[in-house]
This record gives C-alpha cells, sequence and structure tokens, in this order.
C-alpha cells in the first residue's frame, strides 16, 4: 500500500549550534494566513480570541504563545500552530500556507550579535522587547523576526530558503564564536 | 635602534617577521612600521612617480609613504599602511612598486627624467603616433607608475558586514572622545565610541603630560575601565568611520583578525559596520602637516608628532641625531620627548622670529630647513638664516607646519569646512551633517585640556537634546598652552629643486605653480591636473599645503581658493569587506523545491531560474550528451507518459468579493465569467500596453481563484495586483497571498496521464469531470491535493498538487509509477522542446517588447470590458501591421540547424541591420519532426507564410535557408490535448 511521507524544511539541517547558539527547528504544524474583510478586523480579532485565545496583534506585534501564536505579517497576520477553527474561517480569509514557510527558533546568548550580521534593524532587548515583530531583510532574504524570549528569536523565510538560511545564520553564527573566543 | 622604553609595546613577546625576505625581530604592540625602525629600517618603499626612496612620514592611517604588500603570494594585501599594521608572530611583508629591489630600483631612473614628467607630461607629449597610446605608451607608463598590485587569486579568509545601532556614536578615542563617551555613557545613554588605534587614547598614548597631577596614562588607564565596566558602552577599537551618510548611518571599517597569524576558525579579516545613531560627536582629532622644502621627502624625515609617536608608544628611534623644523609651538614637544629620551638634538629651527622658546639644544629662530642631504636616506640638512646657510648633520628631520583638523567625515554630505585664521585651519561647518558635533582638535581645540573641556561639553549638549541628564562629572586638569603657529606653507627653493608637497603622488610646489601657468587655477581643476590628493591617503597631509601654496601662486587667499570635496572613504576600504558575504553561497539566496534530493540523486544538471534550481534534464546510463537524454524524455511524453516538477510557477490565492473585478482588470479576457471548477488562461498587460506575463487561473469557489504565473515573473506580478489594488482600486474587497511554496505541483503528461494518475488518486477519474481546462479537489494517497487539466505540452496533460511536505514522497511514486508505464521524468529542455513545437510561448517570446498583436492572441483582449493596458496597446504604432509577428520557422536548405536570437534576412538582400525582417526567440530539435522548430517574430508575418527567409546567426556564425509555417507545429488541432 502507497503512502505518502513527509519531509519537513530543516530535516537534515537541524538542530545546528556554534557557540553559544543554537539553531532548531520551530515549524508548526499548522500556518495560516489570516486576511480580514474591510471593516472586520474587530470581529476577526474577536473570533480569533474566542476560538484559539488570542486576538490579532497590533504593527510590529505578536499574541499569543509558544504554540499557539499570531505575529502581524506585513499586510496580513500568520496565524502558527492550531488548525483554524470553522468560525474563524468564516469570518476572516485564510490562505492555508503550512507547507510555504519555514520557521526555525534561534536561541542563545550571542544571538543579536548573529543576527546583526543579516538584520539591519535594532534588535536589542532594549528596543525589539519579546513580542515585538518585524519584517525585514535576513541577508539578502525577505522574512520575518519574532522576538520569543530574552535571548531567543523566532525567524520566518520561505520553504524553498531554508537551506540558504541556516547557511547565512551558520556563518554568522561562526564568525561572532570566532570573535568571543579571541576574548577567552 | 630600541629605546628603553615604549608604552605599549610587551618586550614578554618578541615576534619574528620578515621584510623583502629578510628576518627579524619585534615586539607584540609595535607596527610593522615601529618595529622596523627599532631595526635601523627606514627605506620602505619607492614614490608613485619618480621612484624617489621613502621612508615613513607618519605613525597613523594618513601614511603617504609606508606601503607594503603583506602575505606575498596567494590572497596577498597591497597598499597596507606599515604604519597601521600590527606586528605578529610570521608576518610576511613586501616593499612595492620598485624593481629588481627596493634599494636597487632601475625604474628610480625617473628622478633623473624628472624635468620631463612634471604635472600634465602625459597629458601633452605621447601624443603620436596616435596608434602607441594604447599599444605602447599607455601599458609603459602603467608598468612604471603605481602601488600595490592584487595576486588575482581570491582571498582564503572571509569578510563580513554588521549592523549597530546607537543613540550617541562617538568618533575618535582621544581625550576629547573619551570623555564625551564617559559623560554620555555615566548618563545612561547607548554609547559606540569607535576608534582607529589598537586601544583608546588617542595623542596621549603618545605624548608625554599629566592630566588631575598624575601621568596622562594613568588617568586613561582609569577611564578606560570605567568604560569598559558600562554594559551601555561599546568600544569599537581597530575601527575606522569611513563616511557618513544619510539618516544618522555611518560606514565603519573594523580590523577584526588581519592583525593575528592564526586567529581562530571563521575569524574575519575585516567587519564592515552600519552604524545607526541619533547623534555624532566627531572627535577625530588633526594630522599634522609637513612643510614644503626642497628634497623633503628623503627617508629619516617625518612629521613631529609620529616621532613622538615612535618614541614613546613603541621605544623606536629611527636616527642617532635630530633635527627638528616647526612653525608652531607643538613641534618643541618633539624636542622635550627627545631629550626625555636622552637622544641628540642637532639642531630646532623655527621659522618664527619671536618664538620665545627656550632649551639646552641649539635653536635657530627665523631660520628654515632650506634643503636635504643623503645618498638614499637623510644625512644632513642645510639651514638657511637671516646670515646665510649652514649644513648640520642629521639623520632624522621632525617636521611641524601645523595641524588639520580631522574634518573629512563632516564634509561627505557636501558641507564645506570654514577657514580659521587663528589656528591657521579649516574647522568643520556647522550642520553639515544632520546630527553630528565637534569636539576637541577636530573643533581646533588644541591642548589637552581644551580637548577634554570640549568633548565634556559637547557631550552635555547631546545628553540634553536626547532628553537624559547629565551626571556630575569633574572636568579633569590638564596642559592649557595656547596653540601658538605662524603661518609657513612652503620654503623658497633654487631653480630645479623640488620641494613635496603631496608625497603619495609625487606632486611638488613646482607642479601646482605649472597648473596655475596652464590655467588650471580652481583647486578642483589643480587636483585633477596634478593628481594632488588622490591616491590611498587622499592627501590627507597635502591637501591643505597644497591649496595655501595654490592660494600663494594665484595671490587669492586661502578661503577663496576653498578645500576639494572630501568623499568616503575616509581611508581605503577593501572591496572585499564591501562584498563581504557576497561571495560563494552568499551571492544570492538559493531556492530549492521540495524534491530537490532526487534531482541531485538521479544527477540531474541544475540551471538557475530566477533563484530556483531546476532540473535540466535527467541522464541516463548510456546517454553521452544532454541531447540524448532530452530526445528521449520528450517522445516519452509524446508516446507514453512524463513527470515534471513545475511547483516553481508563481501561484497567488485571490480571495475576496471583488476577486473577479480584480482579475477581469489585470486580464486582457473575462474571469468574472469562470464557471467554479475551470480553468482559463489569462494574458495580462502592462500599463505601457506590452505583454507583462501569461498563465493559468483557476476558479475554485465564487470568491476564491488561484492565479499562475511564470517562474521568472511570479514577483513581478505579485508587486502588480498590490500596485492595483493599493493604487488604483483601494476600494475592492480582495486579498491575494502567495502559496507557491505551500504546493508542490508536478505536472503529468501524455496518453498515458490517465493511467498514471489512476495509480496515486484515492478515486477513480471520471472523464466526464475532468473535462480540458477543469480544476478541483482530490485526494492523493490519503493527502489533500488539487487536480488541474492543464498542458504546457500539448499532450492530454494534468497538473496535480500536493501540499510540500510530501512533494517528495509523491514524485518518487509517480517516477516509478510513470517509468512502468514506459514513461519517465522529464526536466526542463524537454519541457522546452514540448511547449516550442506546440508553439506556446514564454518569457523568450513575451520578453517586454512584445503585443498582444505580436503574438496573433489578439482575439484575447475582451471588447467588453477595460483591463490595464488595452488603450495602450491599441496605439497606433502597435497595430502597425508590420510590426513584426509570432511565426514558426524549419529549415529547408543544406543547414538544417536553427538557432535561438538569430536575425532574419530576404533571401536576396544584404545582411544588414536596415534590412533585418525580424529575429528567432525559441529552438529545438524536435525528436518527434526530427527537424529543428524554431519560433520567431517577423515583419508582415501573415502575408509570407510559406515563403522562404534567411536565417544569420552572426554570434555563431550559422546560416539557412528556412520556410516560413505557423508557430504549432505539433497536433495543430488540439486534439491530442483534449483527448
Amino acid at each position: 500500500m502507497l503512502k505518502l511521507s513527509a519531509k519537513m524544511p530543516f530535516d537534515d539541517l537541524l538542530p545546528l549550534s556554534v557557540g553559544t547558539v543554537t539553531l532548531s527547528d520551530d515549524t508548526p504544524e499548522n500556518m495560516s494566513i489570516i486576511d480580514c474583510p474591510v471593516g472586520t478586523e474587530a470581529k476577526v480579532s474577536e473570533v480569533l480570541k474566542s476560538a484559539h485565545g488570542m486576538g490579532l496583534p497590533a504593527a510590529n506585534r505578536t499574541t499569543g504563545s509558544a504554540k499557539n501564536r499570531c505575529i502581524w505579517f506585513g499586510k496580513n497576520h500568520l496565524l502558527l500552530g492550531p488548525k483554524p477553527d470553522d468560525a474563524l474561517t468564516k469570518i476572516a480569509r485564510l490562505s492555508d500556507v503550512s507547507d510555504g514557510y519555514a520557521v526555525l527558533r534561534a536561541e542563545g546568548k550571542d544571538i543579536e550579535a548573529v543576527l546583526a550580521r543579516l538584520v539591519p534593524l535594532n534588535l536589542a532587548q532594549k528596543h525589539f522587547k519579546r513580542g515585538h515583530t518585524a519584517r525585514s531583510l535576513i541577508q539578502h532574504m525577505h522574512g520575518s523576526l519574532t522576538r520569543v524570549s530574552d535571548s531567543a528569536f523566532q525567524v520566518i523565510v520561505f520553504r524553498s530558503m531554508a537551506q540558504t538560511l541556516v547557511h547565512d545564520l551558520e556563518r554568522a553564527m561562526i564568525s561572532v564564536e570566532a570573535r568571543a573566543s579571541l576574548l577567552k | 635602534m630600541r629605546l628603553d622604553r615604549g608604552r605599549l609595546i610587551n618586550r614578554a613577546r618578541p615576534l619574528r617577521f620578515t621584510f623583502d625576505g629578510v628576518s627579524m625581530t619585534g615586539y607584540a604592540g609595535d607596527t610593522l612600521a615601529s618595529a622596523l625602525l627599532a631595526n635601523d629600517i627606514r627605506l620602505l618603499g619607492r614614490s608613485f612617480k619618480y621612484h624617489r626612496p621613502r621612508g615613513v612620514m607618519t605613525a597613523g592611517s594618513e601614511e603617504p609613504n609606508a606601503l607594503v604588500t603583506v602575505s606575498p603570494g596567494q590572497g596577498q594585501e597591497p597598499n597596507v599602511r606599515a604604519t597601521l599594521l600590527e606586528l605578529y608572530d610570521g608576518l610576511k611583508a613586501e616593499s612595492q612598486n620598485r624593481w629588481p629591489s627596493l634599494n636597487w630600483d632601475l625604474l628610480a631612473i625617473n628622478d633623473f627624467a624628472s624635468p620631463f614628467l612634471g604635472a600634465g607630461f602625459y597629458y601633452k607629449t605621447f601624443m603620436w603616433p596616435k596608434a602607441f597610446w594604447e599599444k605602447l605608451y599607455e601599458p609603459l607608463i602603467r608598468r612604471a607608475a603605481g602601488l600595490g598590485a592584487l595576486h588575482g587569486t581570491s582571498k582564503d579568509k572571509s569578510y563580513e558586514k554588521a549592523n549597530a545601532f546607537c543613540d550617541l556614536l562617538v568618533i575618535g578615542g582621544g581625550p576629547s572622545g573619551v570623555m564625551a563617551a564617559l559623560e554620555a555613557g555615566r548618563a545612561g545613554l547607548d554609547v559606540i565610541l569607535a576608534d582607529e588605534d589598537v586601544t583608546l587614547g588617542g595623542r596621549l598614548l603618545s605624548d608625554e603630560g599629566e592630566i588631575d597631577s598624575s601621568p596622562a596614562m594613568q588617568w586613561l588607564e582609569t577611564v578606560k575601565a570605567e568604560l569598559n565596566a558600562m554594559e551601555n558602552v561599546r568600544i569599537f577599537n581597530r575601527t575606522t568611520v569611513t563616511g557618513a551618510y544619510d539618516n544618522g548611518t555611518y560606514g565603519a571599517l573594523e580590523r577584526v583578525g588581519n592583525h593575528l597569524a592564526d586567529g581562530p576558525k571563521g575569524l574575519v579579516r575585516e567587519c564592515f559596520w552600519r552604524i545607526v545613531s541619533k547623534r555624532t560627536i566627531l572627535a577625530s582629532g588633526a594630522l599634522e602637516r609637513i612643510i614644503a622644502f626642497a628634497n623633503n621627502d628623503r627617508p629619516g624625515i617625518m612629521t613631529a608628532g609620529a616621532l613622538r609617536s615612535y618614541i614613546n608608544r613603541y621605544g623606536a628611534a629611527p636616527g642617532r641625531s635630530y633635527a627638528i623644523f616647526g612653525n608652531n609651538d607643538s613641534a618643541f614637544e618633539t624636542a622635550r620627548c627627545l631629550q626625555s629620551a636622552g637622544l641628540h638634538i642637532a639642531a630646532y629651527v623655527d621659522s618664527r622670529s619671536d618664538s620665545t622658546l627656550q632649551g639646552d639644544f641649539p635653536i635657530f629662530r627665523g631660520a628654515v630647513v632650506s634643503n636635504t642631504a643623503g645618498r638614499g636616506d637623510l644625512q644632513s640638512i642645510t639651514l638657511r638664516h637671516i646670515g646665510g646657510e649652514d649644513k648640520i648633520s642629521s639623520d632624522v628631520l621632525a617636521v611641524s607646519g601645523g595641524w588639520n583638523p580631522t574634518v573629512h567625515l563632516s564634509c561627505h554630505m557636501n558641507g564645506r569646512p570654514q577657514w580659521d585664521e587663528t589656528t591657521q585651519s579649516f574647522l568643520p561647518q556647522s550642520g553639515a551633517i544632520p546630527g553630528m558635533v565637534y569636539a576637541g582638535a577636530a573643533a581646533g581645540h588644541m591642548s589637552t585640556a581644551a580637548c577634554l573641556r570640549s568633548g565634556s561639553e559637547i557631550a552635555r549638549k547631546v545628553i540634553s537634546d536626547l532628553g537624559a541628564k547629565a551626571a556630575s562629572l569633574t572636568l579633569p586638569q590638564a596642559e592649557d598652552t595656547p596653540y601658538a603657529i605662524k603661518p609657513l606653507w612652503s620654503v623658497n627653493t633654487r631653480k630645479g629643486m623640488r620641494a613635496w608637497v603631496d608625497f603619495q603622488n609625487d606632486v611638488t610646489v613646482k607642479d601646482i605653480e605649472q597648473s596655475v601657468l596652464e590655467n588650471y587655477r580652481s583647486v578642483e581643476h589643480m587636483k585633477r591636473y596634478t593628481t594632488q590628493g588622490m591616491a590611498t591617503d587622499q592627501g590627507k597631509n597635502s591637501n591643505v599645503t597644497a591649496l595655501a601654496v595654490l592660494a600663494d601662486v594665484t595671490g587669492r587667499g586661502i578661503p577663496e581658493t576653498g578645500t576639494t570635496t572630501y568623499r568616503p572613504p575616509f581611508s581605503p576600504v577593501s572591496i572585499a569587506a564591501m562584498g563581504s558575504e557576497g561571495q560563494g553561497k552568499g551571492f544570492a539566496p538559493e531556492r530549492f523545491g521540495s524534491t530537490h534530493q532526487i534531482m541531485l540523486e538521479r544527477g540531474a544538471p541544475l540551471i538557475e531560474a530566477g533563484l530556483w534550481y531546476r532540473p535540466s534534464y535527467f541522464p541516463q546510463a548510456g546517454e553521452k550528451t544532454w541531447r540524448q537524454s532530452c530526445d528521449r524524455e520528450v517522445l516519452a511524453v509524446r508516446h507514453h507518459v512524463g513527470v515534471c516538477d513545475v511547483s516553481t510557477l508563481g501561484k497567488i490565492d485571490i480571495k475576496g468579493p471583488d476577486a473577479a473585478k480584480l482579475l477581469d482588470f489585470v486580464y486582457t479576457n473575462t474571469f468574472s465569467t469562470l464557471p467554479i471548477g475551470r480553468v482559463k488562461y489569462g494574458l495580462m498587460l502592462r500599463e505601457d500596453g506590452y505583454v507583462m506575463d501569461d498563465g493559468t487561473t483557476a476558479r475554485l469557489s465564487e470568491t476564491h481563484y488561484l492565479m499562475t504565473t511564470t517562474t521568472a515573473a511570479a514577483s513581478q506580478v505579485m508587486g502588480h495586483l498590490e500596485f492595483v489594488h493599493q493604487c488604483l482600486h483601494p476600494e475592492w474587497d480582495v486579498s491575494f497571498n502567495s502559496v507557491t511554496e505551500h504546493w508542490t505541483q508536478f505536472a503529468i503528461a501524455g496518453p498515458k496521464a490517465r493511467q498514471l494518475l489512476s495509480a496515486v488518486l484515492d478515486h477513480p477519474l471520471k472523464d466526464a469531470d475532468w473535462a480540458f481546462m477543469s480544476c478541483g479537489a482530490v485526494s492523493i494517497l490519503g493527502v489533500k491535493g488539487r487536480l488541474f487539466r492543464i498542458s504546457f505540452s500539448g499532450e492530454l496533460g494534468f497538473e496535480l498538487a500536493v501540499p510540500s511536505r510530501f512533494g517528495d514522497s509523491l514524485f518518487r511514486i509517480l517516477i516509478t509509477k510513470a517509468e512502468e508505464l514506459g514513461g519517465c521524468v522529464y526536466g526542463l529542455e524537454a519541457l522546452n522542446v514540448l511547449r516550442v513545437e506546440k508553439g506556446f510561448i514564454t518569457h523568450a517570446e513575451i520578453d517586454g517588447r512584445v503585443t498582444v498583436m505580436d503574438l496573433g492572441l489578439q482575439r484575447m483582449v475582451s471588447q467588453k470590458k477595460d483591463c490595464i493596458g488595452k488603450t495602450a496597446s491599441e496605439r497606433p504604432g502597435l497595430m502597425d501591421c508590420e510590426r513584426p509577428r509570432l511565426i514558426g520557422l524549419k529549415t529547408v536548405g543544406a543547414v538544417k540547424q536553427l538557432t535561438a536570437g538569430a536575425h532574419l534576412f530576404n533571401e536576396k538582400d544584404p545582411v544588414q541591420s536596415a534590412y533585418d525582417q525580424g529575429f528567432i526567440t525559441s529552438v529545438a530539435y524536435s525528436p518527434v519532426l526530427e527537424r529543428y522548430h524554431g519560433l520567431a517574430f517577423l515583419k508582415n508575418a501573415e502575408e509570407r507564410m510559406g515563403e522562404k527567409i534567411r536565417m544569420v546567426d552572426h554570434l555563431r556564425d550559422i546560416e539557412a535557408l528556412c520556410e516560413i509555417i505557423p508557430p504549432v507545429a505539433v497536433d495543430p488541432k488540439g486534439e491530442r490535448i483534449r483527448a
């Protein structure tokens, strides 16, 4: 009996640790882009909250928790984790992108220094706090960055660029670790 | 000679290095320049044009003479300033611009020919015979002149770029910069203190003096410790801020690992920083200038401040008998330094007759150094005073013509510095760079006390501006001697003697005079005529002196003469640092589809389609050429079944009550009437009426469409939809998202396509439900997917889509099943052959210059509605029937080959552009037709069907006689595709 098997974007690539930073696969089972029909943002937020426990986030912000997160995604929002509730699909326009993006968690003491080599944004804790999110360049790629803890970021790029993302992050991690070892 | 002093060298760590192959020893903390001077090596290079012997002139990044090549061989680094190059164990350096050796440089013959080689000589000579310029003269001149050379191989070490942000960027770590950073740090601002040197201190590291009644170094260590302990202060040592740009952005080059013999794995050589700051304090100090006098370029002649650096920082004495020549009090510091080091002072020459300086060494007031002598390096100076001239034996001459505040960065946004009579220097213009203020010597404050005061005051203003509160900080006490200077730019020389102004470019006072004689009187013209201020040092020592000499020659004042334009970078930045991660895999992201591993396993050569990597063909055992594989794949599709990954085509989810309106507006044909479950081919125009892209769009529900685009134009189409929605019809309730990567999609084409599909679909296909151009949901081995009955091959064809996580698995199954049916997997080459045989277009045809009329697709433009580009496409010029139209071609002569890009000419016309009839866009060898089939654009195409035309490929030198035929060569009635 033939059966299809799943292969995820970071299979064979992660986890990866260099120095104080570790990259791990954080791709959730479900990802959906939420578009609100004109004038329905408040209602969509309400339904999202009752269905999944979080409202729509403001620009550059996230709502929810590690397993159920909604992040501002530029012109719309990205729901990570839950399969969208029917109530939500009735009021909002949803696009299933569960296999469209690769999501990783980059964590460690030197993660800000690593990302400073790839991202032209001020990601210092003081300016980019937990729950803050941004769409930005990651080296040459368009991506999404969210601070998920004092020392961890969630990074999202197109699925096809998973290998390049790991390559670029690893290179920066090696450089930061090499600098740190100079001081040891 | 090494002295028993040297604040920054570590005698416990001796280091071996070589210069021109000769092995020597220095200490950790040395620069190459200081180590060579300590080893009594004073000749470090040859000058650019005359190949004059040159030695160290400065102790910083402004060095014009002491340029060397590091690590000769693969990955060598030319034009490295020995004054900035930190010594490391095993360092190999070579002198440059000499042949065969530094001591015996045959090109020094240029110096004897100097009367003929003055500024601008090459503009006036070598004029004839004309052909000799490129073939003889220019190569010879280039061989004779120049600095170091690249090796031509890529470097083995890497570079990087990085971003940093702060409230305050302090540029310069001298007393004023350190003071400013301390104030700002204590006030809680985020501070970056960037300094070019290996450690903070600036002139304090080189000079003697006290702060708060203790040695200045003691105060410095205390402050450094405090700054290092502050979490809100980042100290960037070895970092030169190289450019000021918009919105508080600065470029800075950090020397990370190029001062280490063997750094940790992965350590980069250099990092190019992009620093964004709310405010900036320019505390870049000042650069000492030299005075122009005859033969002032010999090794042994250096700036007075540099001599103090070599003695105090490194304990390196460059000679045994010292003379000092200055026009200001700061030169006297050097005399004190020499005395405290127990070195012999042969003469102190002060050009000011009213100078009151006193010392127990010979002081000559109102005198100048008029000439120097020596074989190679300096051996004596000639003193000119009121009583005549005297020759004094001296092997080192320290010169100070005053100090030029380092204003360069303040000029990077077109600001012009202002002349200040008191300091005889240019000071930065207030407000020249938004958010930038100036402190210390860069602002004309020359004493240590004034620098400390200035740094503190400016920082307090910035702190207040940014809404923070300054902490209480007592201003340290230090020497506050007024800066006394009387201008002296050049000393009159005898006829035939040369007085250097710009050492790096061999520009003399005489050259500037010649420039004026030739009427190049503007400072910008003088610069171009003489080349003063060019090359790696950008005239840091020479600019002000040169313009002062120019002012003197033209009879204008210095302020009216003005400066040339200072542009980024302030000091050289290697292209490797700016490009950094751009090499190799860092050049661009690589986009790999979910079936990438299978392509690798099957040995498919990959070709780049945008950022995607797609398989060209899938070679099998025994196939020696791509054509063999391609022909096999094409025949398999035509006779059996083929499978191809077409996931890279753009897929855009379009949803909302106004989705149909949007599609009607962006496509030439109508989509609002498309039934649910059907697919339609659409053409999209640009606003200027030319074809932008094509593709199919499926209607999945009343308010849900799925648009496909070509791979190349996916992002362009997405941007176009955004433009239409946001700018033209923001009132439409519609949204669209890329779902390209969510779905992996396979083309299944060939007479046995249904059989193959039935092997993976959970429910059998009912022919009645799956007519040509239908679509719908299907279940594929338990996974929800989509099926589209569309074809790009002209065969019975489907496209089957699954979520990408199942792409790899499904592809393997489809290939196996296809092979069992006599078919195979096929790549882009076969895909291209199939579509060319069928006359289907791609971006080879719709190259941005083509209209729907040109394609013969005018019927696709609905007359019942408007669409973007419709009106523009109906402009008379675009409706002209003479415009080249799409046709097919086959060869009918002896030459059987067609080539893409070739042009078409009437059989008897000359092969000239005026007679050009059109061009070929795509060709393919068709194993079905057993001939080449081509697609081309041809003038008056409709009337010429069946006629002969001549193909001429100028690049490949191929000519072929062709017959004009319809574009569709296989199954013109479309029976197979609808089977």
